[in-house]
């Protein structure tokens, strides 16, 4: 019995010992074996080395270092490994903060155990609705939720048809298609059913005719049938919303058979630097959402691209956003004097037009999902031409380049 | 769309067969349940990645050193991991298991989990009846080609091709005719990763290489062997293209059900084999035997 007394006490005193040795735990957990838990990991390392530089974050007239804490949850091979990573760093590693996550089933199970212990936790990689819906239905509970990268799935949807509308209207003008022709690719598994079924009702009201929907598993790795298919119908367009390697095949056969027709969506694989040498060359138009360029979208954007390049020599993916969710914490932690998550929770819901190295946050809302404004939080669309990823959309920030039809 | 299927699935088959061809060998002939096979696939993949993308060593001489270094790796661990344990079947499925899976982590510690790209050995497309072949495919279709009929001659007319078939069919009769039988199954063993590293070679340039492409071909490989004819070469070309044009016709008859077209195939295969347990070719090759 006394000695687990003294076990509990130990663990007790863990936290307040952490703080008093003048350091703030965080911990970063994503799949680090792949390149969105190395992004989350180089953008939480670039947030803790300019925070220390200053002298820390201050907390009641006393400066605290940061201190960073890896977890590799593993999570595009198991939810499960996942949950333990959570459990692991809140438990042993007595992390006061959570930033990171990536496929939305395991940070689904994620977020109940943070919530279970009442941590914050700042999401940086999924994007389902219901991370959200969660905050919104149990708000006790779910209320040391935030995300900060990307938008809401729903809010994905609506950049997709602001960019193809645009992309729509360079066709017309340039082939002289009044109503371009849209193949949709959609990898058959629960984030593209709602982007789908979007699509097939809007599409016609945009003047734009869908040729037909092709779900192939977000495994496959090989796509010709759906290409030759696809090649039949004519279309101008081929809409994508694949996450997985099917990404890379497409672009990389589209090149082959040197098709016409211009790939724009969501191409998961398509944002990383190493696409273009996966699909050998053959990536070309290639187009797809982003976050980072070398794009005025916020004051914070160019500077942060050019560190994390010198620093990492690679460009940085909407992962590294952990950049922003630290920075949001210090500000918080600051504002509150306190690294009580009850006490943060409502300054960080009270955040106006934070400017952040992602985008600009005008606010977070009652889902404490970021409200979605173009040229703020929408991102940006890139396109692959020649071997580099050109950003083109929203036209109006500063840096913007031309779209280019093959 | 006639002509769409036609091409498609040939082209699709050959892909398969290729694949197939070494894991008839080792599975149907050899009997050892090689799960690893495919795992020395992508291991060959990645050996001919570091070579011709990293390394910048010309392509032949990258596909040579790949094939074998692969074949020479498969020899070692026969040794010390199938060998000592051959007799009990389970006990070999379990720790090829193991290998594929202690390949797997090496290569995702290694390389990390990211999609990797090899660049085609030869560039361009082929128009046939309005359909886009590229080159590559061609290519993979002639080396599938090459690959079943310098398989069946090795199988059929040579000394180590009957001593593989014979210790195959009764391995305590080999034994007592005077086989080395341990020799024979090594053997085996390295032909039949040669293949797969020589599939790794010429099919990863059409797909991406990542740690985990050694598990659907498995299970296409599988369905292929058993829905051809256990030991079948003949079964497995008309399981590879079977499947090939199964998942063609899914893709263009049901747009829709793209993600099926492996369910669809293994489903044929489950009813091939409730009406003819022996799978296609499999009493043929009992005669043959």
């Amino acid at each position: 019995m006394l000695r687990k007394l003294i076990v509990a006490l130990g663990a007790m005193l863990a936290v307040p010992l952490a703080l008093a040795q003048g350091t703030i735990k965080i911990a970063v957990i994503g799949p680090m074996a792949y390149v969105q838990g190395e992004n989350h990991w180089m953008g939480a390392e670039l947030a803790r080395d300019d925070i220390n530089k200053t002298g820390g974050i201050s907390v009641g007239g006393k400066k605290l270092k940061v201190e960073l804490i890896r977890a590799d949850s593993n999570e595009i091979q198991s939810v499960s490994d996942a949950t333990n990573a959570m459990e692991r760093v809140i438990t042993r590693d007595k992390a006061d903060f959570i930033v990171g996550g990536f496929r939305s089933e395991a940070v689904l199970a994620m977020q109940e155990v943070a919530m279970d212990y009442k941590k914050l936790f700042l999401g940086c990689g999924a994007a389902d609705a219901k991370l959200g819906e969660n905050v919104e239905t149990n708000y006790e509970r779910y209320k040391y939720w935030f995300r900060v990268t990307p938008t809401k799935s729903a809010d994905l949807g609506r950049t997709l048809f602001a960019v193809l509308g645009s992309i729509a209207g360079q066709i017309r003008t340039e082939l002289k298609k009044e109503t371009p022709k849209v193949a949709i690719v959609a990898e058959k598994v629960l984030w593209t059913e709602g982007i789908v079924k979007a699509l097939q009702a809007n599409l016609p009201k945009m003047k734009m005719e869908v040729v037909g929907l092709w779900q192939p598993s977000p495994t496959a790795t090989d796509v010709t049938a759906e290409l030759s298919a696809i090649e039949r119908t004519g279309a101008d367009i081929v809409f994508t919303a694949v996450s997985g390697p099917v990404g890379i095949v497409l672009g990389r056969q589209m090149g082959e058979r040197k098709m016409k027709a211009i790939a724009f969506g969501i191409n998961v694989e398509a944002q990383k630097d190493g696409f273009w040498e996966a699909t050998a060359g053959k990536g070309n138009y290639v187009s797809t959402l982003d976050t980072y360029g070398m794009v005025e979208v916020s004051p914070l954007m160019i500077p942060f691209v050019k560190e994390f390049e010198a620093r990492f020599h690679k460009s940085p993916t909407y992962n590294a956003a952990t950049y922003d969710a630290i920075m949001d914490l210090k500000v918080a932690i600051e504002q509150a004097g306190s690294t009580d998550a009850d006490k943060l929770v409502p300054v960080l819901e009270g955040f106006k037009d934070v400017v952040g190295t992602s985008g600009t946050l005008p606010s977070w809302d009652k889902r404490h999902d970021p409200v979605w404004a173009v040229g703020k939080t929408s991102g940006i669309a890139v396109e692959w031409q020649d071997g580099k990823k050109v950003p083109f959309w929203p036209p109006q920030i500063k840096g913007m380049q031309p779209f280019k039809l093959p | 769309m006639l002509q769409d299927i036609l091409v498609t699935g040939l082209v699709n088959g050959g892909v398969y067969a290729l694949l197939a061809i070494g894991f008839s060998l080792i599975f149907g002939v050899a009997r050892i349940v090689n799960i690893a096979h495919t795992a020395f696939y992508m291991l060959a993949a990645y050996c001919f990645y570091t070579l011709l993308v990293r390394v910048q060593v010309p392509g032949a001489l990258a596909a040579l050193i790949s094939v074998v270094a692969v074949t020479a790796l498969s020899v070692l661990c026969y040794r010390l991991v199938i060998e000592p344990v051959r007799e009990h079947e389970s006990a070999v499925l379990i720790a090829t298991i193991a290998l594929a899976l202690i390949f797997q982590e090496l290569m995702l510690f290694s390389y990390g989990g990211n999609f990797l790209g090899i660049p085609s050995a030869v560039e361009g497309v082929l128009t046939v009846f309005g359909v886009s072949i590229p080159y590559q495919r061609l290519l993979i279709l002639v080396v599938a080609a090459a690959m079943l009929i310098g398989t069946w001659l090795l199988l059929y007319r040579t000394r180590l091709g009957l001593a593989i078939r014979a210790t195959a069919n009764d391995l305590e009769v080999a034994n007592l005719m005077g086989m080395n039988v341990h020799r024979v199954a090594m053997a085996t063993v390295a032909i039949s990763v040669a293949l797969a590293a020589i599939a790794g070679v010429v099919v990863a340039p059409v797909f991406v290489v990542d740690p985990f492409m050694w598990l659907t071909p498995l299970v296409t490989m599988l369905a292929i062997v058993v829905l051809g004819g256990l030991g079948s070469l003949k079964g497995s070309l008309i399981g590879a293209l079977i499947i090939g044009y199964v998942e063609a016709i899914t893709v263009f008859a049901l747009p829709q059900g793209a993600f099926l077209k492996g369910a669809t195939a293994l489903s044929i295969m489950v009813v091939v084999l409730l009406v003819r347990p022996e799978g296609l070719f499999g009493v043929v090759f009992e005669e043959e035997r």
